[in-house]
């Protein structure tokens, strides 16, 4: 997986894909306050989606880490935290771009926003945490540990809180099921772009991921 | 990794040839051209390509880096 480049190819075409046909594709006319941003969904709600997949592979290398202690293990976990990190903060910073303009301000304290800044805050505590240690065993176990709690708290800040209250983001109080999955939701026509894009810009992170990864493991057989 | 160094001149080729088609289409009619059409959304659109395939060159040159690294160290 690490050294294989048929994906990495993949994540070029899906992106190419995306960044052509998303600016070209029929989108819903309605009533004029989205217009054109609407194919902002191309690239901001990607991000988020792969921040959440890299962060759940990343919980899931800190809980095989906590079984079986190993490096790798640990370099993997923290490889993926730090790229789920990067596409939290692209998303938060494309969604204060776009809200300007279509909420009239970058920040206007969305329970989404406010839940996701906090999300994100969590795991900058985990870098400083690990940065914390030198003692790369202590770093490794506790950052673990700490990785598990970071990623059940995406579950509240994120997907929970938001939905209870009223929320200028699609998927507030009163309406019903999941914004972007659910079916009626979405324009079928934009959901040609729409799934290529949550894939294409994940393999693209996991991709830059496993370049860190690598480095890290020549770093640390051949010190 | 022997597939980038058969799939980078491929695309320039590609590139080229639809450069040239592009420039020819302007010398007849530089009023309907592609480039300027539907808003000029296809300047929006050819941004973000350079951009985005500027990244995936530095990409593939990293990963290419790194795998050098490893065999020399294997």
């Amino acid at each position: 997986m690490l050294r294989a480049f048929w994906w990495k190819i993949l994540a070029i075409c899906l992106l190419t894909y995306t960044c052509t046909y998303g600016f070209l594709v029929k989108i819903p006319k309605l009533d004029d306050r989205l217009q054109e941003s609407i194919r902002n969904f191309f690239f901001h709600v990607p991000m988020w989606f792969g921040m959440m997949i890299l962060l759940l592979v990343s919980v899931i290398y800190s809980i095989k880490h906590l079984n079986n202690p190993t490096h790798k293990n640990d370099s993997y976990a923290s490889s993926y935290a730090a790229m789920g990190t990067v596409f939290g903060s692209l998303g938060l910073i494309t969604g204060a771009l776009w809200a300007n303009y279509q909420w009239g301000q970058p920040w206007s304290g969305d329970p989404k926003q406010n839940g996701a800044a906090i999300a994100l805050l969590i795991y900058l505590a985990y870098f400083v945490l690990r940065g914390s240690m030198d003692d790369e065993e202590k770093r490794a176990r506790i950052g673990a540990v700490y990785n598990i709690f970071a990623f059940f708290m995406l579950f509240p800040t994120l997907w929970i809180l938001p939905r209870l209250t009223q929320s200028l983001h699609p998927g507030g109080q009163g309406s019903a099921g999941n914004p972007g999955i659910n079916g009626k939701d979405l324009a079928p026509s934009m959901k040609l772009v729409f799934w290529p894009a949550v894939f294409g810009w994940t393999l693209l992170g996991v991709w830059i991921t496993t370049l860190r990864i690598r480095v890290q493991l020549l770093n640390n057989k051949y010190v | 990794m022997n597939i980038w160094k058969r799939i980078f001149p491929t695309l320039l080729v590609i590139f080229t040839t639809l450069a040239s088609i592009n420039s020819n289409a302007q010398g007849v009619n530089n009023q309907t051209d592609i480039m300027r059409s539907n808003g000029k959304i296809y300047v929006v659109m050819a941004v973000v390509l350079i951009i985005l395939f500027g990244l995936f060159a530095y990409l593939v040159s990293v990963d290419r880096k790194i795998s050098k690294i490893e065999k020399e160290k294997e």
